[in-house]
């Protein structure tokens, strides 16, 4: 059904136009096929089915300029001969994607549609994803499609001078979905969807360094899915982290995906992000490397997290004081409490118990997470004694 | 497609461009001008006076009401507005992008809507 609707879509210029379509189609052949038996080339007879009942629709368009277009550009899509692979259709997928991470939608919007057009999740499905009641999913939807048809938003590969900009917009759109599942709290089906779509564009666009980046990323942090919360749904550190429910199997597929990236010499954030983190999955931690690469990260896409993850490599790299001097000249971090509890933890290291104090204080002025807190009120009172 | 390109920008700051300014300013929209009329794109497009000389109409009750000022008061006013024939959204973007008002104020892209005489 997807693979109709890839065809379709692009060549109507009209995805809501499309669906409807397949969807008659698959109802039909939910209705025939177990009576007069499959047809020999079912893919060829849902194209078929599906052409046929847009032309239908067509014919029912109040306006005779529309009628006019969509035929002409019906005209042009030929079943194919026989079946083909997935694969063998690169360019309608890829227009497709290309169409639902348009910056001209919102960015919810662009998620919703991407999920819905690509991905194997029904409307239902997302909106339970999302917290949005179904209704209100839907309505997102039917508002995303008419404006792609209405503003002339096109179903196709931008072309070459737009093409880095709107990869780039793809990319966000696909790691949005797998953080959105990474949470807390986890959503299993929306990392399974991201994996999935990664791998599609990193089949679809095999010399884009950075698709292959991501998906390299994605199955790194989703390697260890299994030991990031504990049984209350809490987050735990990653020093603390059972390894042994960590996933070596998508942990090795990760890394293979990541050595096929660096020889394409385009380095990017996400291959960075990506071989950080398969030195964290490394039995000992390289800090060093781990600082080094930050600072890569930090010119590639500078950021004042960046900074500070930065700066906590330093500190194990090179010891408290060098990270502690980093930390103190990150600008606009006031308000996060990693900051302050990474500060806090560098001064209780350093025995520089008062000023560590202070430091825990103002985390737990910003932290809400029950765990959390308990975790940095103890190691006030730890300082607070030996001060 | 046809698409309204609406420029929308504080007019005041015209009022504190120097006089070289100001200069370049109209050699850029008349540059601008020339390649989309060379590009064969151009539909129509137009300056405004400023929203000072606005008068906005509302009939209620088939009685005609005239207030004095635009339809609303914003920060950013409409100052001019080009149409443009574009085959997709993307390259009305284009042209938008090209239009020297989007460097200091926005430029809203719309899309053109279309009725057929004959409504069969």
């Amino acid at each position: 059904m997807g693979r109709t609707l890839a065809i379709l879509a692009p060549a109507l210029g009209d995805v809501e136009l499309a669906e409807d379509a397949v969807q008659e189609a698959c109802a039909a052949a939910l209705e025939r096929w177990p009576r007069d038996g499959a047809p020999a080339n079912p893919g060829a007879w849902l194209l078929t089915t599906a052409r046929n009942r847009a032309i239908d629709r067509i014919r029912r368009e109040q306006t005779l300029r529309r009628k006019t277009e969509l035929l002409a550009a019906l005209a042009e899509t030929e079943p194919p001969a026989e079946e083909k692979e997935d694969d063998t259709i690169p360019d309608e997928r890829l227009s497709l994607i290309f169409a639902c991470c348009h910056p001209a939608l919102a960015p919810e919007a662009q998620v919703a549609l991407t999920l819905r057009s690509l991905g194997g999740l029904t409307t239902e499905e997302i909106g339970r994803a999302f917290l949005v009641p179904e209704p209100t999913m839907a309505q997102r939807l039917v508002r995303a499609k008419h404006k792609i048809r209405a503003a002339g938003i096109p179903l196709r590969v931008p072309p070459d001078h737009l093409l880095p900009e709107r990869v780039r917009a793809v990319l966000a759109v696909v790691y949005l979905i797998f953080n959105e599942g990474y949470g807390p709290p986890p959503r299993a089906e929306l990392c399974e969807e991201a994996i999935r779509l990664g791998k599609v564009l990193a089949l679809l666009m095999p010399d884009e360094a950075e698709a292959l980046g991501l998906l390299a990323l994605m199955l790194l942090h989703d390697a260890r899915r299994a030991s990031r919360l504990d049984e209350e749904g809490e987050l735990v550190l990653l020093a603390d982290q059972d390894r042994s429910l960590w996933d070596e199997k998508r942990t090795e597929e990760g890394r293979r995906v990541l050595d096929r990236a660096l020889p394409l010499r385009r380095p990017g954030p996400y291959q960075v992000q990506a071989a950080i983190a398969s030195l964290h999955l490394e039995p000992e931690t390289d800090w060093l490397q781990i600082a080094a690469l930050y600072k890569r990260l930090e010119s590639l896409a500078p950021s004042p997290v960046v900074e500070l993850n930065r700066a906590v490599a330093v500190a194990m790299a090179e010891g408290p004081e060098r990270g502690l001097a980093l930390m103190d000249g990150i600008d606009g971090l006031g308000d996060c409490r990693h900051l302050h509890s990474a500060r806090a933890d560098l001064l209780r290291r350093l025995g520089r118990g008062a000023e560590a104090a202070e430091a825990y204080d103002r985390a737990l002025a910003l932290a809400s997470q029950p765990a959390e807190r308990a975790f940095l009120e103890r190691r006030l009172a730890e300082v607070r004694s030996s001060a | 497609m046809q698409y309204m390109l609406l420029i929308y920008g504080d007019q005041n700051g015209w009022e504190t461009l120097s006089e070289q300014e100001r200069g370049q300013m109209m050699e850029a929209y008349g540059s601008f001008t020339q390649e989309l009329r060379d590009s064969g794109s151009m539909v129509a497009g137009d300056a405004l006076q400023r929203t000072d000389t606005a008068t906005t109409v509302r009939v209620r009750n088939d009685e005609t009401l005239t207030t004095d000022g635009p339809f609303a008061e914003t920060k950013e006013q409409l100052g001019g507005y080009y149409i443009v024939e574009a085959g997709s959204l993307d390259e009305a973007i284009e042209w938008a992008s090209k239009i020297p008002g989007s460097r200091y104020g926005s430029v809203e892209v719309r899309p053109v809507m279309v009725f057929e005489e004959n409504g069969s």
